[in-house]
């Protein structure tokens, strides 16, 4: 009713009083193209720190506790012996690093950041993201000859560091087992037995969890080792083999056989929670990498672990490879400080850090033959004789595939198999033709 | 209300303005409009062509295959999630539309008859939907974890209801209408505040009963409001996402457009064509809702 009158009066107020009226429009307008240079100016800086500072930056994607303080150590040990060196750690979660990755790598990745040996590093350089360091590599004394291969681009650059690797295998308490006088299984039968052995005990045979989709991957990995030998294993996951053949039915329907004997609801449990029931004693074993140490308390309950490599399912092909996979460390495509991640690359490729590495973080071995094994533990020993004895070593589902046939069709797959392991043939036939698409063959 | 003669306003065209007001008019319309067109149109419409291609997300675009339709081929004939992913983005809109919202809307009817304590219960229904989705899906890992629930502590259960996909979408359906039923509310509220009394006074003389007056007076009276409840419903149900990533990373029963779009994208996958093909099939899909609104505003103005 009233406002008519208070415009005019706003209007007359313009005319009379154009002070008001400037700044409040001056102000408006200056508050707007602000906000649009704001809005420009939004991109992001990456921290500065050249040479000249010795800074050098460093993605690490261990944010877990012992893994954490092992990698600490490590850094320490730099700063100690490089004091013109200063390493800024930037620490992001695991699997948030992973599935990072890329975005990180084409944005202002740090100098030197943790990745995995494997197809999984040769991918990205092959895109060209990633910086050579085989001059720092063929420097380091003692890393063996065996993962050059998987430290390497195609055309023979090395691009990772190695650090420490850890191997997949049959974990189980000692105690437990001693109580009810079990063997280790030496065939997939006698696997079988023991498991119905464990079961009429009250115990769940096999501790399982797929929670995050890639926890399974290791017992499908397994289980075509076995059976159909490493060779194999490299050409299906490279892409060159028909996943609807008759070789990848029968591993599925080996899995099926042993699903009765796995621990019921995978897919809503992480491997931290599977590693619990071992621990607890509720089951009998658990098929995984060693880091499921880090579930245990360091002293008499790691001691009480131990492991076998898992037993042979065809005796023409063995029990000789196993799974081993690799972290390490990478080089950034344009390093703001080249000489000092060089320097720092060289050091965690040494024996002495790789030492400093594995004895905060217990769960895996230093992959640098000069290690000296004297200081291990009872269960780092084992690792290492499981090692010597291998004849080959795979470094899993998603490490020796490519990343989007890895996490956008085989997780789902094997999920969809753990729900409903009746559905074989359908499940390859609809793997294959993603397999196709693709690998673009 | 007084009676004192109004001055005649003159025309307010353009006339009137001076150079200045031109230039802040344009300068207020034109900046909006160019940051809207940068950040929303322009990465939209990217979105869609790069469906058409076959780019890695590395190195240049030009090096990109032109593919045609094949990834939209793809992802109705092979891809495994997204039959799936388009059927529980079609519950979650039913189930926001006929469950949540009604609930919301019958909390807003009875806080607004005043009872006692309605402040308390206005605030805890109010609460859920100042907590981000991702914290609402933790807070609620509490009530269904399997091991450690309250839910199955109280029922004596062991139902995994974030793991097992029989339960896990009905558990995030549960979770996030916890938060919805709350903000239909407020919105509710409000717009019950602006029923004029006087119509409800009028239709109870008339004699009609209170349901009958709710429902052929207070309803239709709050259209308005009930164009921008069923809006947000519908473009909030298309694009559930945040809830849903935090479970289970959109897997194994909770699969949803947005995730695999998510998954195909940000990950370590980078297919970028592919999972551009997803984001313009849920554009398609959240396009025909906003023509529908549209058409009702441009409909009611023309009134």
């Amino acid at each position: 009713m009233s406002r008519p009158q208070s415009e005019l009066e706003y209007l007359a107020r313009f005319r009379t009083a154009p002070i008001s009226g400037v700044s409040r429009r001056a102000v408006l307008a200056g508050a707007l193209s602000v906000g649009a240079v704001g809005l420009v100016g939004c991109g992001g800086s990456g921290g500065g720190g050249g040479s000249a500072s010795g800074e050098v930056s460093f993605g690490n994607n261990q944010a877990d506790e012992a893994p954490l303080k092992a990698i600490k150590a490590n850094v320490a040990g730099f700063e100690k012996a490089h004091p013109d060196y200063k390493i800024k750690m930037n620490t992001v979660a695991h699997t948030t690093f992973q599935e990072n990755i890329n975005n990180y790598l084409q944005g202002a990745p740090d100098d030197v950041f943790a990745w995995f040996a494997g197809y999984r590093a040769r991918f990205f350089a092959e895109k060209g993201m990633v910086g050579d360091i085989s001059d720092v590599f063929g420097e380091t004394k003692g890393i063996p000859a065996s993962l050059k291969n998987a430290c390497s681009t195609a055309d023979g650059k090395q691009i990772v560091m190695p650090a420490t690797y850890y191997p997949w295998v049959v974990q189980y308490r000692k105690s437990v087992w001693k109580k009810h006088g079990y063997e280790i299984p030496k065939t997939i039968d006698q696997f079988t037995e023991l498991s119905k052995k464990m079961q009429k005990d009250g115990l769940t045979p096999m501790a399982f969890a797929d929670k995050d989709g890639w926890e399974a991957m290791g017992m499908f990995d397994i289980l075509n080792l076995r059976a159909n030998g490493y060779q194999f294993h490299v050409d299906l996951m490279s892409g060159k083999e028909d996943w609807s053949q008759a070789k990848v039915a029968k591993v599925f329907d080996l899995w099926k056989g042993l699903l009765p004997y796995h621990q019921k609801d995978a897919l809503g449990r992480t491997w931290q929670e599977a590693a619990q029931s071992l621990q607890q004693g509720k089951s009998g074993m658990y098929y995984l990498g060693t880091f499921m140490a880090q579930q245990f308390k360091t002293g008499a309950e790691q001691d009480d672990l131990d492991f076998f490599v898992f037993p042979e399912v065809d005796s023409t092909i063995g029990s000789g490879a196993i799974e081993a996979p690799t972290d390490g460390f990478m080089l950034s495509k344009r390093p703001k400080n080249e000489k000092g991640a060089k320097a720092f690359l060289s050091y965690l490729g040494s024996a002495d850090a790789q030492m400093a590495n594995v004895a905060a973080d217990p769960s895996a071995i230093a992959v640098n033959e000069n290690a000296d094994p004297t200081k291990y533990t009872s269960l780092q020993k084992r690792m290492l004789e499981v090692m010597k004895g291998a004849t080959d070593v795979a470094q899993f589902l998603d490490r020796d595939s490519r990343p989007d046939f890895a996490s956008t069709v085989m997780g789902p797959a094997i999920q969809s198999f753990i729900k409903n392991p009746n559905d074989i043939t359908s499940m390859l036939a609809n793997v294959e033709s993603q397999r196709k698409s693709i690998f673009g063959s | 209300m007084s009676a004192v003669a109004e001055p005649r306003q003159r025309g307010r065209g353009g006339g009137r303005l001076s150079t200045r007001d031109k230039v802040t008019v344009s300068l207020m319309m034109g900046i909006p409009t160019l940051v809207a067109a940068s950040l929303v149109w322009l990465p939209a419409i990217a979105s869609v062509v790069l469906s058409f291609f076959d780019w890695d997300g590395f190195g240049p675009l030009s090096e990109a295959e032109p593919v045609g339709l094949r990834w939209y081929e793809e992802a109705v004939t092979i891809y495994p999630a997204f039959w799936p992913a388009v059927q529980h983005n079609l519950i979650w809109l039913a189930a926001m539309f006929f469950v949540a919202t009604p609930i919301g809307l019958l909390c807003a009817v009875l806080i607004d008859r005043e009872a006692s304590g309605t402040k308390l219960y206005q605030t805890s229904l109010y609460l859920p939907v100042v907590l981000s989705m991702a914290l609402i899906g933790f807070v609620w890992q509490l009530m269904f974890s399997r091991d450690q629930g309250l839910i199955n502590a109280v029922l004596g259960t062991s139902i995994d209801w974030y793991g097992d996909s029989r339960y896990n979408l009905w558990a995030a359906l549960i979770a996030t209408s916890w938060r919805h039923v709350g903000y239909v509310m407020l919105l509710y509220l409000a717009g019950l505040k602006g029923v004029d009394p006087a119509l409800k006074e009028a239709a109870g003389i008339d004699g009609a009963s209170e349901i009958k007056t709710f429902f052929h007076v207070t309803f239709p009276v709050m259209f308005p409001i009930n164009v921008v409840v069923l809006v947000i419903t519908f473009i909030d149900s298309l694009r559930a996402f945040d809830l849903v990533w935090v479970i289970n990373r959109g897997r194994n029963g909770l699969e949803l457009l947005a995730t695999e779009v998510t998954r195909n994208i940000v990950g370590e996958a980078q297919r970028i064509g592919f999972g551009s093909a997803l984001a313009t099939i849920m554009l398609g899909m959240s396009s025909v809702f906003i023509l529908i609104y549209l058409r009702i505003v441009m409909r009611e103005e023309a009134r």
